[in-house]
């Protein structure tokens, strides 16, 4: 048989059909070729479109003044600034937001995640209605809902409700609190939380070395919050309270002073948070049930209290489960913020995507400005939790 | 830096529509499809919604209604495509539309940087302010500190801006997307003021529940002829929708009316105006690749530019607009067609 093979060798063109191992060599060529084909015919096709309607391809209108005002902007900016500038405060607002996000999603997410694990069949089942209520309606309708609420229920700034005597108004045009202002002296407080950090980072590892030395335990966190928390206070006091209040002050149509979140701002926040910690939740939840039953029996015939098995045997061994889908989660929250625009928050889709596009016409560029904002964003995330996913694993020996 | 470009372009060619080449050729392209494509509002009452039936009315729509009759015989064979102020000039560019009749103001930098063709004026119009009555405010130079709700992708945001810098006053402003959403935040309080062109305020208060409760500040704070476009480069097709707003114009400074402009157009009478315009004196559908009875078929079907104005946004319907400059100027305003002839 086999020299009746080789006798008649069938023709390369045959083979590359036929067979096994160079047919898949044969269809990935033929895949890449023609996805690189059909890219190179959609941008060929667009430049093309461009040039006969003379549009050229420049980033030159960036510099031009931009002509428009923001109303939330946390650098100098006003309709002068250049349309960089408001691309710049765009970005910021949408970094505000999805940090902010992350952060209140991430808390209120393992909250729910082990609430959802409790044995109370009430709490329990309440934070499955809820999960599975917010889970399952679109982002989008939250965001509205939300906003809607806020400036359809809170009271006009003339009728704005009072709490904590005069330090926070709310009412549909945002939250007003006074607004810290520091004087010069601050920053010895400022050095002091420094210093408190650097502490905490020192007496961690010390804490470990005489640990592992002695068996000896020291309370790390008390005395890590002593110090980063603690320390700050003492120089404040010290340097005689070197911080004054801007109090927000009804004056004409609107508020003046103060520091005010708008309702844009706080509808996006709080709907990203509550329907992105519905996932985190579940996430949360998958990741401590990984962990067998039989660690914590073997944690607890050691000797170790509920509180250390927790902290040294549980939540290490969930965190490697939990990780990747939570990075997920945080890329989710960044891209959602781009929703902004339904409820008019000046992010970068609004700004440099919204209203500097629609008032140059640069589609091209300025599309390609916030997609490169995006993936910028999202690899920057990606990379960091793919280092704390590799400082969590699991160390083997 | 062609790499470069071709990469960057790459990355966002997603998200642009890219229809084919939209340029040349677009009266054989709207004949050959049978319909025409007319870029309109999301909804402005009295200049394009569709009604309780869902057939689109008002003074915009009337205006390609004409325009499908002038060139494919039939009112009714428009395609109507809804966009916001800031998807109307990517969806026109891109080949989606074929006409933009969307309350859009003419400017220089849309005209020469967006590459539009403007076709000349339906609607000279000009920015104004809303507040509400119990506000007490009787002026745009009290408003200091208020916050504006405004459309984005409008002129409007452009002067507003100018106006509150050139009279050293603060403002909030609060973008919105569409009409119906500043509406809805405007009425929740979240803004003080609502702006934007005055017959656009006019038409958004004639949809309020109390539209009494609301007043209509005196100063308007720029000049904003509204007007038609096509994309440039296709000054066949620019003609043939130019006409036809010139023709609707015209046919009310000569005196010839939906009711009447089938009798004129049966007979030739004594006035040559009226005669070039219904088509039995000259040949002047043929300079625009049209037939004879081109304005005759767009007047039959629509009225005359007085009968379009007062149908829908005149003194008689909710909105109650006065002709002010929009006015023959025959009449003391500044409305001017160029003569068929």
């Amino acid at each position: 048989m086999t020299t009746a093979d080789t006798s008649s060798k069938p023709s390369l063109f045959y083979r590359l059909f036929f067979d096994k191992e160079l047919r898949s060599v044969t269809i990935q060529v033929i895949t890449m070729a023609m996805m690189i084909g059909f890219t190179f015919f959609i941008v060929n096709n667009a430049m093309t479109n461009l040039e006969t309607i003379g549009k050229g391809y420049s980033f030159d209108f960036l510099w031009d003044a931009s002509n428009y005002d923001i109303n939330q902007h946390l650098i100098a900016y006003d309709s002068r600034s250049p349309h960089w500038r408001a691309a710049l405060v765009g970005l910021i607002n949408t970094l505000l937001v999805a940090v902010a996000g992350i952060i209140l999603s991430t808390i209120v997410g393992f909250l729910l995640g082990v609430l959802r694990l409790s044995s109370n069949w009430l709490v329990n089942r309440t934070v499955y209605v809820y999960i599975e209520y917010v889970r399952n309606v679109p982002v989008l309708l939250h965001i509205l809902l939300v906003h809607g609420l806020i400036v359809n229920t809170l009271p006009v700034p003339k009728n704005a409700m009072m709490a904590f005597d005069g330090t926070l108004f709310l009412t549909n045009r945002g939250f007003y609190t006074p607004k810290p202002i520091f004087e010069p002296a601050m920053w010895a407080v400022l050095i002091a939380f420094v210093i408190g950090i650097a502490f905490t980072i020192w007496f961690k590892h010390y804490a470990k070395k005489v640990q592992d030395a002695t068996g000896k335990i020291y309370p790390v966190l008390w005395i890590s919050l002593g110090a980063i928390i603690g320390l700050p206070v003492i120089f404040f006091f010290l340097t005689g309270m070197p911080l004054v209040f801007d109090y927000p002050v009804l004056s004409g149509f609107n508020f003046k002073g103060g520091l005010v979140l708008r309702p844009e701002f706080v509808a996006l926040w709080i709907a990203l948070s509550l329907y992105t910690a519905a996932f985190i939740a579940e996430i949360v939840r998958a990741g401590i049930q990984a962990i067998s039953h039989g660690q914590t029996e073997a944690a607890f015939a050691l000797g170790l209290k509920p509180g250390r098995t927790m902290q040294l045997i549980i939540i290490p061994q969930a965190l490697r489960v939990i990780i990747p889908p939570l990075s997920s989660q945080y890329l989710n929250i960044t891209k959602n913020s781009s929703l902004a625009i339904a409820i008019g928050y000046m992010d970068i889709v609004a700004t440099i995507g919204g209203i500097s596009l629609n008032q140059t016409g640069r589609e091209m560029e300025c599309m390609t400005i916030v997609l490169g904002i995006y993936l910028m964003f999202s690899l920057m995330i990606s990379a960091f939790m793919n280092w704390y996913n590799k400082r969590m694993r699991l160390v083997e020996r | 830096m062609k790499l470069f470009k071709t990469l960057a372009v790459s990355a966002t060619v997603a998200l642009v529509s890219t229809t084919g080449v939209a340029n040349a050729g677009t009266l054989e392209d709207v004949k050959a499809r049978g319909e025409l494509n007319c870029v309109v509002t999301t909804g402005v009452a009295g200049f394009g919604a569709p009604n309780d039936a869902g057939r689109w009315e008002g003074f915009d729509v009337d205006f390609c209604r004409a325009t499908a009759a002038a060139v494919l015989g039939d009112p009714n064979k428009v395609k109507f495509v809804p966009t916001t102020g800031k998807t109307r000039f990517t969806v026109l560019n891109s080949g989606e539309g074929d006409l933009l009749y969307r309350n859009t103001t003419i400017t220089m930098s849309r005209d020469a940087d967006l590459k539009l063709t403007f076709l000349g004026v339906n609607y000279y119009d000009g920015q104004g302010f809303m507040v509400p009555k119990a506000l007490g405010v009787t002026s745009a130079k009290q408003l200091d500190g208020a916050s504006v709700c405004i459309q984005t992708g409008t002129t409007t945001e452009l002067n507003l801006a100018d106006y509150f810098r050139a009279n050293n006053m603060k403002y909030e402003p609060v973008t919105i997307e569409t009409n119906e959403e500043g509406q809805t935040n405007y009425l929740a309080g979240r803004c003080d003021v609502y702006t934007t062109d005055a017959s656009g305020l006019a038409a958004t208060r004639s949809t309020f529940e109390h539209p009494n409760a609301h007043i209509i500040l005196p100063e308007i704070i720029s000049k904003e002829p509204l007007g038609p476009a096509v994309r440039q480069g296709d000054d066949q097709w620019a003609d043939v929708t130019r006409w036809v707003l010139n023709a609707l114009i015209s046919a009310e400074e000569v005196g010839i009316t939906q009711a009447n402009v089938k009798q004129h157009a049966a007979k030739a009478g004594s006035n040559p105006d009226i005669n070039r315009i219904v088509g039995t004196e000259g040949d002047f559908g043929s300079m625009i690749g049209l037939d004879k009875q081109w304005a005759v078929r767009a007047i039959a079907a629509v009225g005359n530019y007085g009968e379009i104005f007062e149908r829908n946004v005149g003194v008689n319907t909710s909105l109650g607009l006065a002709r002010g400059l929009n006015a023959q100027w025959t009449n003391g305003g500044i409305l001017y067609s160029p003569p068929i002839r």
